[in-house]
């Protein structure tokens, strides 16, 4: 899923600025929900503080919230369409794909972003997650025992790790687990170790971000 | 065999104990400065390895530095990190290289940007270390660049590539030294040694493995000035082994300074005993001026001379 991190309050504070008098705080119902970040119950306790906020100022406003099951899809905006429309301003909590589309959808509105999108992860704790994937176009996992050498070494090696790791742990920092052991200890457990001399091709980046924005289309369902 | 590509390579072939040292490029534009520092090291050394912002610091160009220091007289490694520069510039760099006479590279992967001044920058990594070395391979002995472009005029280059005997998982760094020489590394540099019982053992393992017939491995020796610069290194420099005995013996010595070149010299004397090991690659960081004084020690001076 994608994790997600809420802006500090006197971010959003700052961002949302004074030239509005209705506010619709819009929360999106899947991965950030899951990572505590924009479900219902953070629009809600947003919401409170903000209420309180301008309160204090006795700045007069309205202050609404909503959250819908996705909004990466049009069906599910329009869920809350004209809600939408009836306020100054939205604050969305999804991710930045969530934040726009919803521009796409209403290109009238100003729309701002509440959380900071941070990356591709699995919950690995209570209240903790962890990157696992970049969307590199072109999985090789298979080669890896299944260990990302992309998302997980700190460089992105693919021909064995740096001589940096200590105790497991990368050079770059004690917090991160050393991709190239985790990668390691994988591929002696399934005696696979000898696989480590195949030598790996430079990666075709095209697929990933390098290639310009990307775009999927699943002929079978797609119509013009 | 192929023609040597370089002075370097020539005395390996001839059987030399060969002496290489370091030299770190400023930060900022001073041509006289490494000028001054290459002059110190003439006749003293057989080749110089220039740093390419090493611990992520920006410092002016590892091959403008290789080339201001060989008009000096000194034979020249430089250093190509992947961390800064994709495959164009890695390939473009190396042309340019072979170009202005500069015939020996260290490939590097390059420590991350999070160690320097830098630790918001965007890293490259385009490609590791071992595809970097295949790539160079390719380049100089069958004329071709990554993309299958063929050169009617290939540089010349002597390859490298950098090891470290005393990273973890012991057998995964093994693994990884054999690919870098299946790619096409022709030398090895290895970690800085303090750790000489770690370091005899990987040697056998190397000899096990027949990696020493393959490539020229140079012993890292790493002269430190103080107990504080071991420290340092303990703590903060990724993939360091420095025995708490050594730490011991620099704190209770009256003359840091001394014994660390005393120390510098037991280590390459131990070395140069150790089947497989070719030569020494002295890497005084922050204190260059210690190299003419530690090699004569050693016994290792004048260098020898080769057509
Ligand atoms: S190889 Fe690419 S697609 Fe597969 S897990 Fe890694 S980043 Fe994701
Ligand atoms: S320490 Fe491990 S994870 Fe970190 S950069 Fe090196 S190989 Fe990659």
């Amino acid at each position: 899923m994608i994790v997600g991190q809420q802006k500090k309050a006197e971010e959003i504070i700052k961002m949302l600025g004074e030239d509005w008098d209705s506010l619709l705080i819009a929360g999106c119902g899947t991965c950030v929900t899951v990572s505590l970040a924009g479900g219902e119950r953070e629009v809600e306790a947003l919401a409170n503080l903000l209420k309180i906020y301008y309160g204090k100022k006795g700045k007069k406003v309205t202050i609404s919230t909503d959250t819908v099951t996705r909004q990466c899809d049009f069906e599910f905006i329009d869920d809350i369409g004209e809600k939408i429309e009836d306020h100054d301003v939205i604050l969305s909590l999804a991710c930045g794909v969530g934040v726009q589309h919803l521009v796409e959808r209403h290109p009238q509105k100003v729309v701002f972003p509440g959380l900071n999108t941070s990356f591709y992860g699995a919950t690995t704790g209570v209240g903790e997650w962890a990157e696992r994937c970049v969307g590199c176009g072109e999985c090789i996992l298979d080669r890896f025992g299944g260990v990302c050498p992309v998302a997980r070494c700190s460089k992105s090696l693919l021909n064995g790790p740096c001589g940096g790791a200590q105790d497991g742990k990368c050079e770059v920092d004690d917090d991160i687990d050393c991709g190239w052991e985790l990668i390691y200890n994988r591929l002696k457990d399934l005696n696979l170790l000898e696989s480590l001399l195949v030598f790996e091709d430079p990666k075709d980046w095209q697929h990933y971000r390098d290639g310009g924005p990307r775009k999927l289309i699943n002929k079978e369902y797609y119509n013009e | 065999m192929s023609e040597p590509m370089s002075l370097l390579q020539k005395k390996l072939e001839a059987g030399h104990f060969v002496v290489c040292s370091e030299l770190g490029p400023p930060i900022g534009a001073n041509v006289d400065f490494i000028k001054k520092k290459a002059r110190k090291l003439v006749g003293y050394v057989d080749g110089v390895n220039v740093t390419d912002n090493q611990t992520a610091i920006v410092r002016m160009s590892s091959i403008v530095a290789a080339h201001f220091a060989r008009e000096e007289g000194l034979e020249m490694i430089i250093q190509a990190t992947t961390r800064d520069r994709n495959r164009i510039g890695l390939q473009s760099d190396i042309l340019g290289a072979s170009s202005l006479g500069l015939n020996n590279v260290l490939c590097l992967t390059g420590d991350h940007q999070s160690f320097g001044m830098d630790p918001g920058s965007k890293n490259v990594f385009d490609l590791d270390s071992v595809q970097l070395i295949r790539a160079v391979h390719n380049m100089v002995h069958k004329g071709v660049l990554l993309n299958g472009k063929e050169m009617k005029v290939p540089p010349k280059m002597f390859i490298g590539a950098a090891a470290n005997p005393f990273g973890d998982p012991f057998e995964m760094q093994m693994m990884k030294v054999e690919k870098k020489i299946e790619a096409g590394a022709q030398f090895i540099q290895t970690q800085a040694i303090y750790n000489l019982d770690k370091f005899e053992y990987w040697m056998e393992e190397v000899r096990k493995r027949g990696i020493h017939e393959k490539a020229y491995i140079m012993a890292g020796i790493l002269p430190a000035k103080s107990v504080k610069a071991l420290r340092m290194m303990k703590t903060d420099v990724a993939g360091m082994d420095v025995p708490d005995s050594l730490i011991e013996r620099m704190e209770k010595c009256e003359d840091p300074e001394e014994e660390g070149v005393k120390v510098a010299i037991e280590i390459i004397e131990r070395v140069r005993k150790i089947e497989g090991i070719r030569g020494i690659h002295l890497m005084p960081v922050g204190w260059e001026k210690i190299t003419p004084e530690i090699i004569e020690r050693a016994g290792l001076y004048p260098r020898p001379e080769v057509e």
